[in-house]
């Protein structure tokens, strides 16, 4: 009896290729969704992580308290000597120290007067060490619009919106101002090399990016910086590592308590709204994946109803041949669970593929996100989770099982002759 | 003494609801059927001769009334001893033939015999015969849609016989075959009635069929008008 039925699964497209196809695409998407959502929020709170929080931030307790006016004055200090402490404590982390400043960007003209001003925001990295990885980080080479990296001292880069509001050039020499970090005037001259536009209003309004070295000469902060940022393997925040680190910070550093210069290790979650944007990011990720499911799963029930009302014919010859209504039902289910089992899985690996081709290739939305006012990726990449290996099997088995199990009800709802008259028609 | 009958009906009514009353089919019928016969429900459509065809069948129950048809009262019968009887003692011959289109003539033929765990074996034999009987034992691998109309229509008889039973029911057995066919049709039916002794019941309103039937029942509005014996 069994390979009777299995002969007719088999042999019927209408019963079996059709609804295992249906039901793969279904898996497909709604595997290929999920990863895609997750990749999409963790690539918004990644991007806010490399530009600026990374996963987690040592700076002085006074900098974390009132971070929004960068000051230089309270900057760490002996900070070779803290990263390798760093390093030595939490070597599955990739350790930059970094100096976010602001100050007047000042553009002289041909007499050495003011041409034009602006207020700046800066931020240094290390550009010119062999081993920094802090450029590819930032993705700047991607960002530039025009010119070079810096690659020698008194280099800077500008957001390419305020050089054109300053009318300035490549190769023009730009005088930076602002406060040392002992309280005196800062100022420099920088050399600009190259434009940059990160396609986000927030660093694009005005900003600065020029090696460490060169910013510590110009503030007077030899073996200073104002924050020390670290970065998990695999570049993705995992808050409860950083939770981890942070409850051990103060006894692994010997933290004075109270001392406002002493270092304080911050999670990404804890810095300015960032907390409020993981949490939403993973609800809103939780939500989107969940209507798409129960979407998906509609489709499929729906799909597996109509697969069963369709053979209330064939049923009705059955009974007739003396096959019990159980008998007949159990087979239903039985077919309808191989249909979603198998469907399940080759739309959970289609899935997955396409999850993986998106998560190594990512869809490029820069030109269509120029005027984006948040930290936004322009590269929208997929990721895939262990979750995406069974989220599939939701929609494909459960709710195709259901929507074959309420069909097949219609054959104990329906009296025999009823079925046999569907049978007639 | 009470004689046995294959099949007896006593005042058997057929309601179905409709809209906020009910139409009865049947109108308390009383009919007795014996072993062997060759016998006909004839009436226009409506006449309730297929409503008839199913509760005998046990596909149906009927409203009032009852009998016993093989022997088992048909007012109190369960869903599961019904199918039990329609799997060991009762075939089925449709106007559309209805054979699994994607199994083969062989397998369509199998199908009753798999219901009763007959062992693979006598299963075979059993099939080539019942083919062997309505002339198709060489289309035996052969889809229902590579036949004709009247070769369905006898791969259909064979699925009814295979399994021997005491009742075979036709609906409207003829109702898409061409004259030729039909004639076809009805001998291999008659023949196997004869050689076997299994009772044949028709509704229909064919004259082709009513040509060859034995007992003659006229129905009109769920009502018995005559009762004919040639």
């Amino acid at each position: 009896m069994i390979r009777f039925l299995g002969k007719g699964l088999l042999r019927d497209a209408g019963r079996s290729r059709m609804p295992v196809m249906v039901v793969a695409i279904g898996v497909a998407l709604s595997v290929f969704m999920h990863a895609y959502v997750h990749g999409l929020m963790q690539d918004s709170i990644e991007m806010n992580a490399r530009m600026r929080y990374g996963h987690v931030k040592v700076c002085t307790r006074s900098f974390a308290e009132n971070a929004a006016q960068m000051p230089a004055d309270l900057s760490l200090l002996d900070v070779r000597a803290l990263k390798q402490q760093l390093t030595a404590h939490h070597p599955n982390l990739q350790w930059s120290d970094r100096i976010q400043f602001a100050g007047l960007m000042d553009v002289p003209g041909m007499m050495g007067e003011t041409r034009a001003q602006g207020p700046v925001i800066g931020m240094a990295v290390d550009f010119f060490s062999t081993h920094s990885v802090e450029g590819e980080r930032l993705n700047v080479q991607a960002a530039l619009t025009e010119g070079r990296l810096p690659q020698q001292a008194g280099e800077m880069l500008l957001s390419a919106d305020f050089s054109e509001k300053l009318g300035v050039q490549i190769g023009d020499t730009l005088m930076f101002m602002g406060s040392t970090q002992f309280g005196g005037l800062a100022y420099a001259n920088f050399v600009l090399i190259g434009c940059v536009d990160f396609g986000v209003e927030v660093l694009d309004r005005g900003m600065m990016l020029a090696d460490l070295s060169d910013v510590r000469i110009a503030m007077d902060m030899e073996d200073a910086a104002t924050e020390i940022v670290g970065f998990f393997e695999g570049g993705q925040y995992n808050d409860a590592a950083a939770r981890r680190m942070q409850e051990s910070f103060a006894a692994d550093f010997e933290v004075v308590a109270g001392d406002p210069y002493a270092p304080v290790l911050l999670r990404l979650k804890d810095q300015d709204d960032m907390g409020q944007l993981i949490d939403i990011s993973g609800a809103m990720g939780l939500l989107i994946t969940f209507i798409f499911l129960l979407a998906m799963s509609l489709v499929l029930w729906n799909a597996g109803l109509l697969g069963g009302i369709r053979r209330y014919g064939e049923f009705g010859l059955r009974l007739a041949m003396g096959e019990t209504k159980g008998h007949v039902y159990r087979s239903l289910q039985v077919e309808s669970l191989l249909i979603g089992l198998l469907g399940s899985l080759i739309g959970t690996v289609l899935g997955l593929l396409f999850a993986w081709w998106m998560q190594e290739k990512g869809l490029n939305l820069g030109d269509s996100m120029q005027n984006a006012s948040m930290m936004l990726p322009t590269v929208i990449r997929a990721r895939i989770t262990p979750v995406d290996f069974y989220i599939g099997f939701i929609p494909g088995v459960f709710a195709t099982l259901i929507g074959s199990l309420l069909s097949g009800l219609g054959i104990f709802k329906r009296n025999t002759a009823q079925l046999f008259k569907e049978l007639e028609t | 003494m009470e004689q046995s009958y294959l099949i007896d009906l006593k005042q058997v009514v057929k309601r179905f609801p409709m809209g906020k009353g009910s139409f009865t089919a049947l109108k308390g019928l009383d009919l007795q059927f014996e072993a062997g016969e060759f016998a006909g429900l004839i009436g226009p459509s409506g006449s309730g001769k297929t409503t008839l065809l199913n509760i005998i069948g046990t596909l149906d129950l009927p409203s009032e009334g009852g009998g016993t048809v093989l022997g088992h009262p048909i007012e109190h019968l369960k869903a599961s001893e019904a199918a039990l009887l329609r799997k060991e003692r009762i075939g089925f011959i449709f106007q559309s033939y209805n054979l699994l289109q994607v199994h083969t003539v062989f397998e369509n033929v199998e199908f009753p015999l798999l219901l009763l765990g007959m062992p693979s074996e006598e299963r075979r034999k059993k099939v080539m015969e019942a083919l062997d009987w309505v002339g198709l034992a060489d289309r035996h691998r052969s889809r229902p849609s590579q036949l004709s109309g009247g070769e369905c229509q006898r791969v259909a008889i064979a699925r009814a016989m295979v399994k021997q039973p005491s009742l075979v029911l036709a609906d409207e057995p003829t109702a898409n075959l061409d004259a030729a066919n039909s004639h076809h049709v009805l001998k291999t039916m008659q023949q196997l009635n004869e050689a076997f002794q299994t009772t044949f019941l028709f509704a229909t309103h064919d004259e082709k069929v009513i040509s060859y039937l034995k007992r003659k029942i006229y129905l009109m509005d769920g009502q018995l008008v005559k009762d004919e014996r040639v």
